[in-house]
């Protein structure tokens, strides 16, 4: 680096405008962390561009004097992908935050990165028009994030993730080079390179202008709510509805202990006594809808449901569904802190895991509620621990880490829709080989070869895996 | 019949790298007319074959990449499933100029036209994925890409990786199996595919309209509008057709709400006319071209026959003009053009100069040596 902090500091005043860079320790502090707080980093000095001239001023500046950057949309990541680099700076694209516009013969919006998730379909409403992918924290998650994270959310098994809903970015470089991916044709000439930046995790670039595709709201949907004695049973349901040839728009399990959490939080009328519920939501014309009801309905009651509801109207609907989002808030009331795993599995491995991990549980003394997007197999081991006890913290991690690696053994990964981020980096160790993690650093070379977006997530250096590997109690993942 | 080369290819092009010999990926050949010819000593893919893994209730198959598509398609016909981005086989025996394709089809018994198992062809997997092509499903449904979860690959290093997997949701590292989707093997052997499947609507049905050509885009830019289950939209330069396809009660509903006469044998229209391209619009000499658009851009003034596909963001177009006319005014539309068949010179649209240098630094990432598929999509690729 070429560059001592004072002299950054006046190298951004000189680019930007006064607001835009915050040095202060209290003005810098709400970006020590995103949602993994338990990694913490004071920002060396934060930019705040208000357009993409300025962000590439930026870039260019930390490009030429080889400073490390890290970009952050509204921080409600949950890997530790926008934890502040010690000596870099802390890219925040908040400000860019204009729906630039809406084409309703098209059926596309163009934002900037910092419009959050749920405006874009909240500005398309009126069209009778929407955003399909709403991860949980939709109201606050920016789209420049999710597509750093390739978010889903939990219409994602019908209507697919980031990667399936985005169709063009402007993705500025390291060097300042602007980018234009994709299009709003269905394909672009040449290479993939949408599929290869979403969920790139802020390494090879920065999104600095975003289009996604836009579907009609559908003409009705509904939900059914079904509850199950056992926990295997409804895993089971799972895939009778699948064979039953219905493609629900979510489908969502919740284990006992998360259902009591989120009935406590938000009263949705969750069966507390129950081991587990399904959440069911199709949509589509009126009648297909009460037809996919009505099979779902005789599935749900086949495979041992104790009882099944469907929601009476609207606000009932809106009202299952937000106990299910509020689940991980919910869990947050009832222990000092709780730690969110994000593995996912094949299906069919899903009563052994739950068994395993009710084991690990034990084993541990650390309750664990499961939430779960059971349609696509991607779980959400919630660990309660308490932070503030000596150790405790470290024994989550290591529970999680076992509970990731159990994923990876069944076929599954480490990683469904959160990131790898500073979190599960020694995790990509047990889930890839040396050559696989040359080829991803190979790719990253690409982008940007001096390493200076996001330096140290995402992707581990060879010098972390041998240490990790040599570990007594890992092991690593053989491709049959 | 199932076989596992992946040592063998290995070797081959362990080979090849020490040598420094280029390869031409082979598989059934039947895509060969596709992009700016082969070059190299031939690697032939098409005897490592077989479903290694197939979950119904997964929603997941994963096949080697030699297997036939015919083959995997009647597997999953059986279970009521489909590829949903319903790739095009084009299993003619010819590469040029224009070829009709073979006849297709043996419908089971009492299945009509919905589960037609065919016999085994020469397109296969691994061909499809790197080619990247999608048929009339795709405005609807998702691309080629889209549905790729995984895959396992050689690069040029000689050395066996798998990337994705067999889950919907996976971002552990970056994502480089949809990658290789459309990258003409430009990047690596691919050995296998994971691909999501979904289940065959229960009820699917196509009505026809009268309709011009230029007039039906602005209609079908309304219908995309609606929550209608669409599932194919094309105009064949005389009438619109519209396939419907989803829950009985749904299809019902739209078809009176759209009006239009109800084709007869509406498989074979879409399977052998549109996607295999044995319509008459596909017959003759002239070049063909696609171009991929906005599905809402307008009517492009060229001199040329139209074929709208994809609700009119695939259009087919048969031509004499000289490729920047047609190049320029695609591009100012919101597209690109690439020369499909017949004709001379570059086949796909150039990409701006940083762009290409990004490629090519993605390609010496995968494949230092340029071992694979040399100047199939672009000269320094």
């Amino acid at each position: 680096m070429s560059l001592d902090r004072a002299s950054l500091i006046n190298a951004l005043r000189a680019l930007l405008p006064e607001d835009a860079v915050l040095e202060q320790e209290e003005a810098c502090r709400p970006y020590e962390c995103d949602g993994l707080s338990a990694y913490r980093q004071l920002p060396y000095v934060v930019a705040l561009p208000h357009s993409v001239d300025e962000a590439r001023a930026v870039l260019k500046l930390c490009h030429e004097h080889r400073i490390p950057v890290v970009a952050r949309g509204a921080g409600t990541g949950l890997s530790g992908g926008a934890l502040p680099h010690a000596e870099g700076v802390l890219l925040s694209l908040a400000r860019l935050n204009r729906i630039l516009r809406i084409d309703p013969a098209g059926l596309t919006a163009t934002v900037e990165p910092g419009v959050r998730n749920l405006a874009i379909s909240e500005a398309a409403a009126p069209l009778g028009l929407y955003y399909a992918p709403d991860p949980s924290s939709q109201i606050a998650c920016t789209i420049g994030g999710n597509v750093a994270e390739n978010s889903g959310g939990v219409h994602c098994l019908k209507y697919g993730l980031t990667v399936h809903n985005v169709c063009a970015m402007k993705l500025l470089t390291i060097d300042g080079e602007l980018l234009e991916l994709g299009g709003t044709a269905l394909d672009a000439p040449g290479y993939d390179l949408m599929a290869l930046a979403i969920g790139s995790e802020g390494m090879l670039g920065v999104a600095v202008e975003i289009t996604v595709r836009l579907l009609p709201v559908p003409e009705r949907a509904q939900v059914a709510l079904a509850a199950f004695d056992d926990v295997e049973k409804a895993g089971t349901a799972v895939g009778e509805i699948i064979a039953a040839g219905i493609i629900p728009a979510g489908l969502e399990m919740m284990d006992g202990p998360a259902i009591q959490a989120a009935e406590d939080f938000v009263h949705a009328g969750y069966p507390t006594d129950a081991a587990a519920i399904l959440l069911c939501e199709v949509d589509g014309t009126n009648q297909e809808v009460s037809e996919h009801i009505a099979r779902i309905r005789q599935v749900l009651e086949a495979s041992g449901a104790t009882e099944v509801r469907t929601a009476r109207d609207e606000a009932e609907r809106a009202l299952f569904w937000k106990g299910r989002k509020a689940a991980f808030p919910a869990v947050g009331r009832i222990s000092p802190d709780y730690y969110c795993m994000d593995g996912t599995i094949p299906r069919r491995h899903l009563p052994e895991v739950l068994r395993r991990t009710a084991e690990l549980s034990r084993e541990y003394g650390l309750p664990v509620a499961n939430v779960f997007h059971a349609g696509d197999g991607n779980l959400h081991p919630l660990i309660l621990f308490d932070a503030n006890k000596p150790g405790e913290l470290e024994r989550t991690e290591e529970l999680g880490g076992k509970i990731l690696e159990l994923c990876v053994e069944v076929g599954g990964t480490i990683t469904g829709e959160h990131g790898v981020g500073i979190e599960k980096i020694k995790q990509m160790c047990v889930q890839f080989q040396p050559e696989e993690l040359n080829q991803f650093r190979a790719v990253k070379q690409a982008f940007d070869p001096l390493e200076l977006l996001n330096p140290g997530k995402g992707v581990p250096t060879p010098r972390h895996c041998s240490e990790y590997r040599a570990l007594p109690h890992k092991h690593t993942h053989e491709h049959s | 019949m199932s076989a596992d080369l992946s040592r063998d290819l290995q070797e081959r092009v362990a080979e090849a790298a020490a040598a420094g010999t280029q390869l031409a990926i082979a598989g059934g050949g039947s895509k060969a007319f596709l992009g700016r010819g082969e070059r190299g000593v031939p690697l032939n893919v098409a005897g490592h074959r077989g479903v290694v893994s197939y979950e119904p209730r997964e929603l997941v198959i994963t096949a080697r990449a030699g297997t036939p598509l015919s083959e995997i398609e009647n597997l999953l016909a059986v279970q009521g499933q489909m590829l949903p981005f319903e790739p095009p086989h084009f299993d003619c025996p010819l590469p040029s100029p224009l070829m009709k394709p073979l006849p297709f089809g043996i419908p089971l018994a009492g299945e009509g036209d919905k589960v037609a198992l065919r016999p085994h062809s020469i397109a296969t997997l691994g061909g499809t994925i790197a080619c990247g092509l999608s048929g009339p499903r795709r405005p609807y449904a998702g691309s080629a890409r889209d549905h790729v979860l995984g895959v396992r690959l050689i690069n040029g290093r000689a050395e066996q990786l798998r990337f994705g997997g067999e889950v919907m949701k996976n971002v552990a590292g970056y994502d480089l199996s949809r990658l290789q989707a459309g990258a003409f093997g430009t990047l690596g052997v691919i050995l296998e595919v994971s691909l999501k499947v979904v289940p065959r609507p229960a009820e699917e049905i196509t009505l026809v309209q009268d309709r011009y050509a230029a007039d039906s885009l602005a209609y079908l830019a309304d219908l995309a509008r609606r929550p209608l289950p669409l599932s194919a939209a094309c105009h064949d330069g005389d009438r619109l057709y519209l396939r419907l396809s989803g829950a009985a009660t749904a299809v019902a509903q739209s078809r009176s709400q759209l009006g239009g006469e109800l084709l007869a044998d509406a498989g074979a229209f879409w399977r052998d006319k549109i996607k295999e391209q044995g319509h008459a619009f596909f017959e003759g000499g002239a070049p063909l071209w696609r171009l991929s658009l906005p599905p809402a851009a307008p009517w492009l003034p060229l001199p040329g026959k139209f074929l709208l596909d994809w609700g009119g963001a695939q259009r087919w177009f048969r031509t004499e003009a000289p490729a920047e006319l047609i190049q320029q005014a695609t591009a100012k539309a919101g597209g690109h053009a690439s020369l499909f068949r017949g004709g001379h010179g570059e086949v796909f649209q150039p990409l701006p100069p940083a762009m290409l240098a990004l490629h090519r630094r993605i390609k010496h990432a995968f494949d230092p040596q340029h071992l694979f598929n040399p100047g199939r999509m672009y000269a320094s690729l």
